[in-house]
């Protein structure tokens, strides 16, 4: 019985890292642009929202939900002002620019609210559990799996019946062609940058209720969403849920071994992945 | 013209002047500790051993195209494979060094295997997990402090190779006659690093090196085995990360996995290093460690502000000024102290006819 | 008064030139012919109307403005649609998908919309759902024509719509252009093609190492003018 709690829980912890992934491989899909800031961007988003509680005395969902366009209009501003200068054949450029923005981030953060950890403050959401048989499933994680699954559905939608989406892909392929269909890369660019902050934000949103996060958590979720994409596939929604659930499992299942080995079960799982099938589970048909 | 003979060369008039400069500079460093205050010895020490570290990575950003933001595993491993040999086995730490490049090297094998299954950037990020893996394995092992971390042993602190010789010569209390072997050890690390590198590219392997840096398809099409240029840059930067960070905390005395395996500590700040200093080039780190150094020097009180103006800096050069301090250096004045392009220069008369 | 002109449009990729000065124009309804060997700058020249290269503003004229400079995008909203050397489908999405790309920005109300572009190509009505990379040549040449019209453009540019495609494959894919003409477009078609381009054509420009070297109405021109201005006098 205690494995099969283990394993739920696991998957439930997937969900948290899958929305960590979401918002990576939609910007990897669209310009195979790697942002190593990335995880930081989720933590300054969980600052917003934890600012937006106690300025506005909101509740956190109410303030994740002034914090969406406010991170969006983030996204679209570095996109348009910083990472669209550097995208390109070369992948030095971003790969460096996004890593400065990270240690830029980190240490801001740290200047505006010290070292100390945080949480977001969820009241009575942060203990309620629901029993299924023998087991207690917390509410928290069944919503953060839920959210999960639900911006999976959206962007799902997203991609493949609206406009935008069908512009998304086009531009993907080939932004030179796009560009002769009317299509202005560099508007598309900053509004999937755009899109993945509003994920990212849903992210913070259950990172920071579930746990304590400071201005240095960022870069172990940017691992934990690269290897979420890594183990889906590139570029496959579903595939990026899949592998957030896979780390999820296996680092739960490894702490029930031995509390530390959690996080080095979730890195080992990625490598056998990556060693019996480096272009993922789900890979695209072509890149 | 006709019947002029020219003779192919890479030396230019600045190379030859700067490599009378650095023979001059190199003995004053030989010197050094005779006059110089401890802590000037530590600063250097610090200084060279970050510029080794930036020599690595730039040859395999710069040069090998291969962005691993991971390198404080290797850093991190040769320093444990240090203390765990002079802790387990008894091994001197000078000697231990050799051993920190080995097992370093070893480690890069399937670092390297994994990594190169990942496309373009996401190799990034696979080496970092790498080293994430390493990191967490090895505040496993017991014996060297798991978590926590742990000291050099006394012993072999005091009986180190040199120390004893150093202290008799130089009249020194022996921490101090132990700063001046690791500065003598990080000079001599330094200096064979940038001329194994300049050496390196200067052969056939490494014109093919650049040759794949600027055009990957042309580059094949005249035979060059890319799978293998990648291996074998990997491999020895490995070899010379691990030697460093052997080096680096033989100096310090102690360590943990957080500061062995430190991403801001080995691979923020040598990035920015090169950077700043200008990729792609043997001048850039050179230039980009002085850099470095003052920046940390001015702004050492300010806390974080400190590393948000460095990262702040390396964002702006690679958006304004891509090819870094040096690049622009270079592109005014068309000077080369490491000229790696050969010219055709005709024989005899003393005025060069550069053809590039 | 021309709707599309250049005036000494030249292009330069680095140190190598690649269009010396060409004046050519383009009226109403009108359907042009560009033909040359390779390398005589016609890829070049459609590219630097599109706005895939810009040039100096003046260069080209369209519609009363200057348009040389702009880019390619805000081009294709004024109504100049390219079908673009090598068909370029977009190979994640599906034929229809790649049709309706067409309409992405520019959505102008006139004689082209998806069903109008099935009729001319009933073919792609069936396969609408496949991706438009399964299809074989010639169905995509008329994906790319046809992703070109749903935007109902004034001029439509066609970049060597025969290359790599079997001469029977070519007739059907020429077959649409009487239909295109009456719907009111018009038509540069950049061809090596030469017999294709010159049954369809008004007017004939035959362009050389970057120079137009003759130009006329086909049946004016000789044999041996095309011959001398496609080869060289010397060849």
């Amino acid at each position: 019985m205690i494995w099969v709690d283990t394993v739920l829980q696991g998957v439930l912890l997937g969900g948290l890292y899958a929305l960590f992934a979401l918002g990576l491989s939609l910007v990897f899909g669209i310009m195979r642009l790697v942002n190593l800031a990335h995880g930081d961007l989720i933590v300054l988003a969980a600052y917003l929202i934890l600012v937006l509680t106690t300025l506005l005395d909101l509740g956190p969902f109410m303030a994740a939900l002034v914090a969406l366009p406010v991170m969006f209009a983030v996204g679209w501003t570095l996109q348009r002002l910083v990472l669209n200068r550097v995208l390109g054949t070369d992948i030095l450029p971003p790969l460096l620019v996004t890593f400065g923005l990270s240690v830029v981030l980190q240490n801001a953060l740290q200047e505006g609210f010290s070292a100390d950890s945080r949480r977001i403050p969820a009241g009575w959401l942060e203990t309620a559990s629901v029993p299924i048989g023998p087991i207690s499933l917390g509410v928290m994680p069944l919503l953060t799996f839920a959210s999960a699954i639900l911006v999976t559905l959206a962007l799902q939608w997203l991609f493949y019946r609206t406009a935008l989406g069908r512009a998304f892909r086009a531009t993907s392929d080939d932004p030179a062609t796009a560009s002769l269909m009317g299509v202005k890369p560099d508007a598309i660019f900053a509004k999937a940058t755009g899109i993945a902050m509003i994920v990212v934000t849903i992210a913070a949103l259950y990172l920071g209720t579930r746990a304590n996060f400071d201005p240095t958590t960022g870069p172990a979720r940017l691992i934990y969403a690269f290897e979420a994409v890594i183990i889906g596939g590139l570029g496959s929604l579903w595939g990026t849920l899949a592998g957030g659930i896979i780390i999820g499992v296996a680092q739960t299942v490894g702490a029930q071994i031995n509390p530390e080995w959690q996080i080095l079960a979730g890195h080992i799982a990625f490598l056998a992945v990556l060693l019996i099938r480096p272009r993922g589970l789900f890979p695209r048909a072509f890149d | 013209m006709a019947g002029a003979s020219y003779t192919v060369t890479t030396r230019t008039r600045a190379s030859q002047i700067a490599a009378l400069v650095a023979a001059i500079l190199l003995i004053v460093a030989i010197a050094l500790p005779t006059f110089a205050s401890r802590s000037l010895i530590q600063d250097m020490f610090f200084i060279l051993t970050m510029l080794t570290l930036a020599q690595f990575w730039n040859l395999l950003a710069g040069y090998g195209g291969l962005v691993s933001v991971g390198q404080q595993a290797f850093v991190g491993f040769g320093a444990y494979m240090l203390f765990g040999s002079a802790i387990l086995w008894g091994v001197d730490p000078v000697a231990g060094l050799l051993l920190a490049g080995v097992f370093a090297l070893v480690l890069a094998v399937p670092t390297a295997f994994f990594a190169f299954r990942l496309q373009g950037p996401y190799f990034a990020i696979g080496t970092w997990v790498v080293a994430e893996v390493v990191r967490l394995s090895v505040a496993q092992w017991k014996a060297v402090g798991g978590g926590t971390g742990t000291s050099l042993p006394r012993d072999a602190r005091d009986l180190m190779w040199g120390v004893q010789w150093i202290e008799r010569t130089l009249d020194l209390r022996a921490s101090a006659a132990r700063d001046v072997l690791a500065y003598w050890l990080a000079l001599a690390l330094a200096v064979a690093t940038i001329g194994g590198i300049y050496w390196f590219l200067r052969t056939k392997r490494g014109l093919a090196l650049a040759a794949l840096r600027d055009n990957v398809q042309a580059a094949r099409s005249v035979g060059v085995d890319s799978d293998r240029m990648r291996w074998i840059v990997f491999l020895v930067a490995a070899f010379g990360t691990g030697i460093a960070g052997g080096l680096i905390f033989l100096q310090n005395g102690r360590i943990s996995p957080d500061s062995a395996f430190s991403v801001i500590d080995w691979t923020a700040f040598v990035i920015f290093i090169v950077v700043i200093g200008g990729i792609g080039t043997i001048e850039g780190p050179i230039i980009g460690v002085l850099v470095f150094f003052a920046l940390q020097t001015l702004l050492a009180d300010f806390g974080s502000w400190y590393l948000m103006v460095l990262g702040g800096l390396g964002i702006a050069v690679m958006l304004f000024a891509p090819g870094g301090l040096w690049g622009l250096v270079s592109d005014k004045t068309g000077l080369r102290l490491f000229p790696i392009q050969r010219r055709l220069e005709r024989r005899g008369d003393g005025s060069p006819d550069e053809i590039e | 008064m021309a709707l599309l002109q250049t005036r000494g449009l030249t292009a330069r990729y680095g140190d190598f030139q690649a269009l010396f000065g060409v004046d050519m124009e383009l009226a109403e309804g009108e359907t042009v012919a560009v033909i040359g060997a390779n390398g005589a700058g016609k890829t070049t020249l459609m590219r630097s109307i599109s706005g895939l290269l810009r040039q100096a503003p003046e260069m080209v004229h369209y519609d009363g403005r200057q348009i040389g400079a702009m880019a390619a995008d805000d081009i294709m909203e004024a109504g100049i649609a390219m079908v673009p050397e090598g068909r370029k489908l977009f190979p994640s999405l599906s034929v229809e998908e790649n049709l309706l790309m067409g309409c992405h920005r520019r959505k102008v109300k006139g004689p082209w919309s998806l069903d109008s572009v099935y009729a001319l190509f009933p073919i792609l009505k069936e396969r609408r759902h496949a991706p438009g990379t399964a299809l074989s040549g010639g169905q995509q040449q008329m994906v790319s024509i046809g992703r070109a019209l749903m935007s109902n453009p004034r001029v439509l540019l066609c970049d060597e719509i025969s290359l790599g495609l079997a001469p029977v494959v070519i007739r059907d894919v020429y077959a649409a252009f009487p239909q295109i003409r009456a719907s009111g477009a018009s038509v540069i078609v950049v061809e090596q093609d030469i017999g294709q381009a010159m049954k369809i054509a008004d007017r004939v420009y035959c362009m050389m190492e970057g120079r137009v070297t003759l130009s006329g109405r086909p049946g004016d021109l000789s044999r041996e003018a095309i011959h001398d201005a496609y080869f060289g006098a010397n060849a």
